[in-house]
């Protein structure tokens, strides 16, 4: 096996940029996850049939074909539509998308899971609907699902590079570009390799110190 | 004891209005049921303003389903529930709201909030609701947690806490609302034995002191006979006898009562 720390350090402005693209994506990807997520969650618990079927129908939809292929709709379909948003706006966005419909179950789970009690004690105080879920049942809920939605986190990071097929210069991407200019592929995804490690590995050590912080 | 507060006597005296009416609570021909079982048939009944009344009877008779009715909790099938002479059952989301506003309800597994603090577990409504300000509701709130004997665990959580402490934050919690009609449903059944005594003391004090109209379900009889102006008898879905303490437990007519009773004390 041939070695070359040349290479490595050669690589490593490349792997800067690609590093800041893929943490980029995975946190503004987290962000829409976890937001679109609990509007669907809340969605889908309406009364309103009108609302909560298509919600239904729809993520069931997102939630099993796969990310590939949304991602390429999103990329090349929109623009015909006269939707045109930059490569990375679209990555974060059907990331974002995707993972939102696996949250939504996660964000469902932590609301059935807080006690009856809990809504029969807002009501005997009469407090409004809203208040109920703002200050009673959604905190309790997402305490509950930290732990989950850190998972998903994960699940995203090991994700990203897909991004890579529509032109996104993540760590992948710039590995593979760096690849195919000095024919060297051992190094550069040697690097980001262990970059993915790192970064999984730190999520999950803030992941546990929030849980901890959190769940009382 | 500092039962007899200022805040108590003025929560008091909302139900001395209302005592004008002398009848507060009225269930006509209520039906409910959960699937093919029939909780309560064809309920009649009234509770008059200040009453104590205490419903007792085996369990699955329909007395919890009261309270919970009254709460908004679960519907009736049919007939019609009156609070202070306004229709509770069959309502209006809004009119049903408003009633409410005069009741008040304690649970058997005092349903705290685990999120929240004990003074905001007690200030939370006073201020979404009633739009009392902050230092009013939390003024109100140490008062009342001070007769609660809890003056000490404003910062606490409800699990740092014991049941019979948990419990009186939820007493002190229902009684912030100021309600005309407070709700007791088995408020001592999940609690260690040891400390049964003083949730009763404090519940006895409050019966004392006010003149808040108390429907409280209970298989503590001692405690029953101590506070009940009234005792309901329960038995399928109805109400099969009913009277004073002296003549319920001293001498009950219907034979279903004295099984009952001999069975429980």
């Amino acid at each position: 096996m041939n070695w070359d720390w040349n290479a490595v350090v050669d690589f490593l402005p490349h792997f800067r940029d690609g590093l800041i693209v893929t943490l980029q994506a995975l946190a503004l990807g987290s962000v829409v996850s976890f937001a679109l997520g609990l509007v669907w969650a809340l969605l889908v618990r309406t009364p309103t049939r009108w609302v909560s079927w298509p919600v239904g129908v729809f993520t069931e939809f997102v939630r099993n074909t796969p990310l590939l292929v949304q991602l390429f709709f999103l990329f090349y379909v929109l623009p015909e539509w006269g939707l045109t948003f930059s490569a990375l706006t679209t990555g974060v966005f059907a990331i974002g998308l995707h993972y939102s419909t696996y949250t939504m179950q996660v964000y469902r789970a932590g609301i059935e899971a807080v006690p009856a009690g809990q809504w029969e004690a807002a009501t005997a105080l009469n407090l409004p609907l809203r208040r109920t879920w703002t200050v009673v049942i959604l905190p309790q809920a997402v305490r509950r699902v930290v732990p989950a939605l850190g998972n998903y986190v994960i699940s995203m990071l090991k994700d990203t590079p897909i991004l890579m097929v529509i032109t996104v210069p993540e760590m992948l991407g710039e590995a593979r570009l760096y690849a195919q200019e000095t024919f060297r592929f051992t190094e550069p995804l040697t690097v980001i390799g262990v970059a993915f490690i790192v970064i999984s590995y730190l999520a999950s050590v803030l992941l546990r110190t929030l849980e901890r912080r959190l769940v009382r | 004891m500092s039962a007899d507060t200022p805040l108590l006597k003025e929560a008091g005296s909302r139900a001395d209005r209302a005592a004008d009416r002398a009848e507060l609570i009225r269930f006509e021909n209520v039906t409910k049921r959960f699937g093919s079982n029939t909780v309560l048939d064809r309920l009649d009944f009234s509770v008059d303003a200040g009453k104590h009344v205490t419903l007792i009877g085996p369990s699955g008779s329909g007395k919890t389903t009261i309270l919970r009715l009254l709460m908004t909790l679960t519907k009736p099938d049919e007939g019609t529930i009156t609070v202070g002479g306004q229709r509770l059952f069959p309502a209006s989301d809004k009119q049903c709201r408003e009633v409410r506003k005069n009741i008040g309800m304690v649970f058997q597994q005092f349903n705290l909030f685990p999120n929240m603090k004990v003074l905001r577990n007690i200030t939370e409504a006073p201020v979404t609701v009633l739009g009392l300000s902050k230092d009013e509701a939390e003024a109100r709130a140490r008062e009342l947690l001070d007769m609660v004997g809890l003056a000490d665990k404003c910062d606490s959580y409800p699990t740092q806490l014991s049941g019979g402490q948990q419990q009186r934050v939820a007493i002190a919690r229902a009684l912030a609302m100021r309600p005309q009609v407070l709700l007791l449903d088995e408020v001592t059944s999940a609690l260690d034995p040891e400390l049964v005594a003083g949730v009763l003391d404090l519940l006895r004090d409050i019966a004392r002191t006010t003149d808040i109209t108390m429907l409280c379900v209970t298989h503590e009889m001692n405690f029953a006979r101590d506070i009940s102006d009234q005792v309901l008898m329960f038995d399928s879905g109805q109400v099969i006898e009913s009277g004073s303490p002296e003549k319920i437990f001293g001498e009950p007519e219907h034979e279903r009562t004295r099984e009952f009773l001999g069975a429980v004390l």
